[in-house]
């Protein structure tokens, strides 16, 4: 029973010291333990949004069915996790990088074909086409999953265990747990290829290049399909890691998991100004922290309601955004 | 492929093509499947997850999209480019037109015979309920998105306060569901000008996604504000709707006692239907009423052009809240209805599939058309039933329906409605004044 699962001890912990004594909302030590927490989830939902901000800027449209394919990618993950243990494989390191490969393999492969039948035939189609095309994907995606894999909540045990206590006084301890700092890590490493890959190479250029002015491009000898292609692996790979991270963090996945991690993720896009990669980093991370800190400090009924309710106040004020460009109207 | 001027020369099927792309799907939906179709994972009597596999399965979607990629290439091969041999003579078209000028009436009266010829069938009954209420919804929808050029995906959060307006005046003040219809339209369009408020600066898919929150948040709160609305539990007996005050049970003061017949719970259901038939037809003709005047005339102009509209000295605040306001008031009788029927409500109701498959109503339906909204709802809500057998399959056919529908369709079954109003005459200028030929 030792450590069933980082999820139930975290919560637990958070619990305690919520209900019991309110004094320890005050302290410095609380809010310390929740902005690591909620650094921690926002990177999940940085991830996400990375692939959400990178379609919209060179197709132009909200990918619904996004959300869903970082739910598949914590599927993919879970059953190959089972798998290579099942082997007989233990060191625990080389799973979780065959994992994380095999994941983001497959997963980029699903990103790659639902582009190709959904969205590809109405590329020059009107605005609302392939929007509703992505909702319709995302309704076959999250029930293909659960006629697939069935209905009910999966859980693993916990695969990374124990943690650093940064600081402790009077009774109340910092900790940050190993999965923490996977999580993290693993998300600024990503970060750093993935500029990288943007700012540096013939498919990042290409990229860029197709997010200004797609018929130019074609005109200079850019594959468009082709880039779009690539743009949906990636934010499909970085979504399967979010997925993975997901599944090591709270150790569980369910079909329906897709649907509201995308919507924050969209709306972490939003609140970084949608097209901004770096913004989507930064909505991401402040998705996390406002729901986090709200479920610590008020109430975690309302942690949704919060996070949208700041979305909406945001746009009001910013409506492109924390780092987003504003529109050019044309007339 | 030799003779190219050779008439059929189109209709060589390239086979080595067609089966090197059947090979590549085929390879393709291994990969997507191995790991998801091929595994399957439980959790175990201990709690622990164990898996099987499903070789059988996967092997049969791989064989299947082979085929399945085999024949439609090789079809499509046969048939040619699309569009070549896609002309229909002028005979045909007008008799489509006549047939298409004739479809809303007789459209209209069978529906209203429609209680008087199923009235033995329950369930033929119930579903016709249903599909109106889908038609109401998608009209009431069109209003905002099809007229005003306004994506609206949360717009289920305004059948949920029209259902819970009703259900918390009817069971907490005793109100009957005609004191409460009007209310519940009242409120909820009032919660589309509050709504409106907020994203009256957003624009296309930024506004998309705060009506998206919105109607999250609404559903957010009905869970959890459970002091008033239950929250997971809803609202159970709710009141039954009264033909003004005369109740539709078998009690001596009820409809049947008073006119002398037999009772018979079909009555009440028939009642249900003409209401609702009653509402939808006011939706409609409310809508079409209001595309001419000024306001409708405004919202067209925003559709097609805000910038333009703005030039022109209109309104935008005032055009796009009436849009929301109307829209969200006919989502809230709907909703209203919709509590009344149940005698039952829960968030489950009221979920973001609700607002997809409105939305998609609508669009399906071509954005304005009335007709091709009754008719998109007609066929997505009886597809959605016939589907009913397949159970746990049934939303991935309806997403999968989605998708294919506006990859065959994009503007919709019936078409892209015009504006009302538009200059008629195309003036031929001459060619001096242009430098490519007349315009």
């Amino acid at each position: 029973m030792s450590g069933k699962s980082a999820i139930f001890d975290r919560g637990k912990t958070s619990f305690n010291f919520a209900g019991k004594c309110a004094n320890d909302r005050q302290r410095m030590e609380y809010f310390a333990q929740q902005l690591i927490n909620g650094i921690v989830l926002g990177s999940i939902y940085g991830l996400i949004a990375i692939g959400y901000t990178m379609v919209y800027g060179i197709v132009g449209m909200i990918n619904f069915a996004h959300g869903d394919i970082f739910m598949i990618g914590g599927f993919i993950a879970l059953i190959s996790f089972l798998i290579l243990v099942s082997f007989g494989l233990t060191a625990i390191p080389l799973i979780l990088l065959i994992v994380l490969l095999v994941s983001m393999a497959i997963t980029a492969l699903y990103g790659w074909t639902v582009e190709r039948i959904a969205y590809r035939p109405l590329r020059h189609s009107f605005r609302l086409a392939p929007m509703l095309s992505a909702i319709g994907m995302s309704f076959v995606l999250s029930n293909y999953s659960q006629v697939a894999q069935g209905a009910r909540v999966k859980p693993v045990p916990p695969i990374i265990t124990g943690g650093y206590e940064l600081a402790e006084r009077n009774g109340f301890a910092v900790q940050v747990s190993n999965v923490q700092i996977i999580v993290v890590l693993t998300t600024v490493a990503l970060l750093l290829v993935f500029t990288w890959l943007v700012s540096r190479t013939r498919l990042g250029r290409d990229m860029r290049a197709c997010e200004q002015d797609q018929t130019m491009a074609a005109l200079l000898g850019v594959d468009v399909d082709r880039t779009i292609s690539m743009t949906f692996v990636i934010g499909a790979a970085l979504a399967a890691v979010a997925g993975m991270m997901y599944l090591l963090y709270y150790g569980l996945v369910d079909f329906y998991m897709g649907f509201v991690a995308g919507i924050k993720a969209f709306t972490a896009a939003v609140l970084g100004g949608i097209g901004s990669l770096p913004g989507a980093m930064l909505g991401g991370l402040a998705i996390g922290l406002i729901e986090t800190m709200w479920s610590a400090y008020f109430s975690i009924e309302y942690k949704d309601v919060a996070a949208f309710s700041i979305l909406i106040v945001v746009l009001i004020f910013l409506p492109t955004g924390l780092l987003g460009r504003p529109e050019v109207e044309k007339v | 492929m030799s003779e190219p001027d050779k008439p059929h020369a189109r209709r060589v099927l390239h086979f080595a093509f067609a089966f090197k792309k059947a090979a590549l799907s085929a390879f393709v939906s291994l990969v997507l499947f191995s790991l998801m179709v091929g595994i399957r994972t439980e959790a175990g009597p201990t709690g622990q997850l164990i898996y099987w596999t499903r070789f059988d399965e996967l092997a049969g979607l791989v064989a299947a999209t082979f085929v399945g990629s085999l024949v439609i290439e090789l079809v499509r091969q046969w048939l040619g480019p699309a569009g070549t041999s896609q002309l229909v003579p002028a005979s045909v078209q007008n008799g489509i037109a006549f047939a298409g000028r004739l479809l809303p009436p007789a459209l209209l009266i069978f529906t209203l015979l429609v209680p008087v010829i199923f009235y033995d069938q329950r369930y033929i009954l119930d579903l016709a309920i249903l599909v109106l209420t889908y038609v109401m919804l998608g009209w009431g929808l069109n209003v905002v998105v099809g007229l005003a050029g306004l994506l609206d995906l949360g717009y289920v959060a305004f059948y949920a306060v029209g259902a819970y307006s009703y259900a918390l005046l009817a069971t907490t003040f005793d109100l009957s569901f005609w004191v409460c219809l009007p209310l519940a339209g009242l409120l909820a369009s009032l919660w589309g000008v509050m709504l409106g408020f907020p994203v009256l600066r957003l624009r296309g898919d930024y506004l998309a996604i705060v009506t998206l929150a919105f109607g999250e948040i609404i559903r957010l709160v009905i869970i959890n504000w459970q002091s008033l609305t239950g929250g997971p539990n809803g609202i159970p007996s709710i009141p039954r709707p009264t033909l003004f005050g005369i109740p539709l049970d078998n009690s001596d003061d009820g409809l049947a006692a008073r006119l002398g017949i037999e009772f018979s719970p079909t009555h009440r259901i028939v009642f249900l239907f003409y209401l609702i038939l009653g509402l939808a037809l006011l939706t409609n003709w409310v809508t079409i009423r209001l595309r001419r005047l000024p306001i409708g005339r405004a919202w067209e102009a925003l559709r097609e052009d805000e910038v333009a509209c703005r030039a022109l000295g209109i309104n935008t605040t005032t055009t796009k809240l009436t849009a929301f306001a109307t829209g969200a008031m006919f989502g809230g009788f709907a909703g209203a209805f919709f509590a009344t029927r149940q005698g039952f409500i829960s968030p489950e109701s009221f979920t973001f599939q609700e607002s997809a498959l409105v939305l998609a109503i609508v669009v399906l339906g071509g954005m304005g058309s009335q007709l091709g909204v009754a008719l998109a709802a007609l066929a997505m809500i009886g597809g959605f039933e016939l589907f009913r057998g397949l159970e746990q399959y049934r939303m991935l056919v309806f997403g999968l329906a989605m998708v294919l529908l506006m990859i065959w369709r994009p503007r919709g079954i019936i078409g892209h409605r015009a504006p009302t109003v538009y200059l008629k005459e195309a003036h031929v200028i001459s060619s001096d004044l242009v430098k490519e030929g007349h315009g």
